[in-house]
């Protein structure tokens, strides 16, 4: 089933994208494309199957690694910040969220 | 004229490491000839960033540890690193950019683990190399600053997406580089430039302050001109790091070690006998470029003479691979990408009005062409009636794939067959087409999926008008963390074939460039205005 310019729409909201009308377009052209090719994918019979989230649990098993709680972080607030676009006083400058 | 520089440029990690623990010349001699043949080379594109001043100071500390005896095993060796590894911005004067215009400048706090261990080595770093954007492309022209040129024809692609690291490579500016490889991005640019690199089995490598692209995937790996320069760099580059959750908990291996180790039962004449290597029949199919297969066929010939068993094997998912790596990848990347929102650090768009304003435009304009393609089809496929039938189908086939090589390890000990269907190819010629580019990454993209070692050897050149003499690889599949085996093999063939040491001759810039030393014209992947003509003359020899 292709997806609709209305797709495109939903996906690039979710996305947090704006695209141009121009790029909608060449987009939804694109993704209909691809998902072409993702249709083989849909007729192989995966019943039973356990899905791979991470590779080397397809031969052990793999825990999570647990720590200490203990603080190993010294405090890097102005290295941190050097690269960000907006702040004032060691604080992140966004625009008002509320009223 | 016959100059130092060339005799320096043509060194290798491991001649490179000898010459300088025995005093032949010293690590700055070696930094300063390096940093003037990257300086000439501006053409290929392959540098975003270098610091001669850091370099240099790097190099005369390698060269007073020599003199008190504290040498790691790569003393004053210098290298680069792909642009997706975080280096420390106060120390280095490096940004990290990820080939991003959402990144350009970014000042990173921290050096990523794999880069902290090099250096821990001995290493010299000399700057940071181009490459596609995030980590995603197979021929570099999706940097925001500037494709990279192959050295062997410069209206070709070097591959991608470590291509700046394969090009410096190759072009003897470096002796080695870093580069990751999430669906072939250490193995196909290897294979497209003529030299040796390896990916080593998902874990072995930190991704500690590796830009993340897709998590489950991403892995580190050296690119050099041998596998034994690969074994030297892969042993300081690995191991355990508490700071990665999925770093592999083993014990440091020393992959020189492994490479030089005799198999049982060898001979001089064949150091290969009694290794079965499985040719997938899927990764010679009909449509392989002719040139690819002959160069194949000629190394597997070889392997064979060298005392391996060929076997037939099968992988009948091979093509499935495709979807479900393009589906899985972007997926993760969506996810991952999702912190570049304008707040914390990276680009923000100068005009928006709320809060989703500032995002979405932001967004827009920091994110090049592919990255918003793959943003969009993972945000699609992680989306609420759509996860089932795409995502958990694609991660249930991703297993099926992974148990079809375990059943493949039964009947051999190493999978072999081409890295990509073709040799590189024109500058453009796929730009417009980005399945056409997807369906190009099918031989390299199991191992990916399955998380298994996997590396590129030179295997020969292209040998029809239309291959124009390129370089082709030899892909070398093991089982998990069998890089040793892999390191070994690769290291026999290379002792029998000279497909490596070729190295590719200079061409005429294709914009006029000054004298030698002085290119004129700007450096169209220059973000940090770091590089300058200063490297010469400024530390006396």
């Amino acid at each position: 089933m292709a997806l609709t310019p209305e797709d495109v729409g939903r996906i690039a909201h979710l996305a947090r994208l704006q695209l141009s009308s121009d790029e909608a377009q060449q987009m939804l052209g694109q993704l209909n494309g691809f998902f072409r090719i993702v249709e083989q994918m849909s007729a192989v019979d995966t019943r039973g199957v356990e899905p791979l989230s991470t590779p080397l649990s397809a031969v052990q098993a793999v825990s999570l690694r647990l720590r200490a709680d203990a603080v190993t972080e010294t405090d890097q607030r102005t290295a941190n910040q050097r690269s960000a676009p907006s702040v004032e006083e060691g604080l992140f400058l966004v625009p008002k969220v509320i009223e | 004229m016959s100059s130092p520089v060339s005799a320096i440029a043509d060194l290798g990690v491991a001649a490179l490491a000898r010459a300088i623990a025995q005093g032949q010349f010293s690590s700055v001699e070696a930094t300063q000839a390096l940093l003037r043949g990257i300086e000439a080379r501006r053409d290929l594109g392959a540098f975003l960033a270098v610091n001669p001043d850091f370099a240099l100071a790097q190099a005369r500390q390698a060269d007073q540890r020599r003199v008190q005896g504290q040498a790691g095993p790569l003393n004053g060796v210098p290298l680069a690193h792909k642009d997706i590894f975080v280096t420390d911005f106060a120390a280095s004067g490096l940004p990290t950019t990820a080939g991003s215009k959402m990144l350009a400048g970014y000042a990173s706090p921290f050096d990523a683990t794999v880069v902290t261990r090099l250096q821990q080595a001995g290493t010299v770093t000399l700057g940071k190399l181009n490459c596609d954007e995030f980590a995603m492309g197979s021929s570099n022209e999706n940097s925001a600053f500037g494709p990279v040129r192959n050295p062997w024809n410069l209206q070709r692609v070097p591959g991608g997406s470590s291509g700046g690291s394969a090009a410096a490579v190759a072009a003897r500016l470096i002796p080695a580089a870093t580069g990751t490889d999430t669906g072939g991005s250490i193995r196909q640019p290897a294979s497209f430039t003529g030299i040796t690199g390896i990916k080593p089995t998902y874990g072995v490598c930190s991704r500690y302050g590796m830009v993340a692209f897709a998590s489950s995937l991403d892995q580190a790996g050296p690119m050099a001109r041998s596998a034994e320069d690969c074994a030297l760099l892969l042993s300081a580059m690995g191991g355990f790091d508490e700071r990665d959750a999925t770093s592999a908990q083993r014990p440091a291996q020393d992959y020189a070690a492994l490479l030089h180790a005799p198999r049982p039962g060898a001979t001089a004449a064949q150091p290969l006998l009694g290794l079965r290597i499985g040719l997938p029949t899927e990764f010679f199919p009909a449509a392989l470029s002719a040139d690819v297969a002959a160069a194949v066929r000629g190394a597997l010939a070889e392997l064979h003479k060298l005392g391996a068993t060929l076997v037939d094997v099968t992988l009948p998912r091979t093509e499935l691979s495709i979807p479900v790596y393009y589906l899985i990848a972007p997926a993760e990347a969506s996810s991952n990408l999702g912190r570049f929102d304008g707040v914390k650090f990276g680009h923000r768009a100068a005009q928006y009005g709320d809060l989703m304003d500032m995002y979405k435009k932001t967004r827009a304009e920091g994110f090049g062409p592919e990255v918003k393609r793959r943003i969009m089809i993972g945000t699609y496929v992680l989306s609420h009636g759509y996860y089932d039938a795409y995502y958990l189908q694609a991660q249930k086939l991703r297993r099926m794939i992974a148990d079809d090589f375990q059943v493949c390890f039964q009947q051999c000990d190493i999978i072999a067959g081409p890295v990509a269907p073709t040799v590189a190819w024109k500058l453009g010629d796929k730009a417009d087409d980005p399945v056409q580019n997807y369906l190009a990454d099918i031989f390299t993209l199991p191992a990916s999926l399955a998380g298994l070692p996997g590396m590129s050897v030179p295997a020969g050149f292209a040998a029809s008008a239309e291959g124009a003499g390129m370089p082709v690889g030899l892909q070398l599949i093991g089982n998990y963390f069998e890089e040793g085996q892999l390191l070994h093999t690769a290291h026999a063939l290379q002792q029998a074939t000279d497909h490596h040491l070729r190295a590719p001759a200079v061409q005429p810039a294709p914009v006029s460039g000054g004298a030698a030393g002085e290119m004129s014209g700007q450096m169209s992947g220059q973000t940090s205005g770091q590089t300058s003509g200063q490297a010469s003359g400024q530390v006396s020899a």
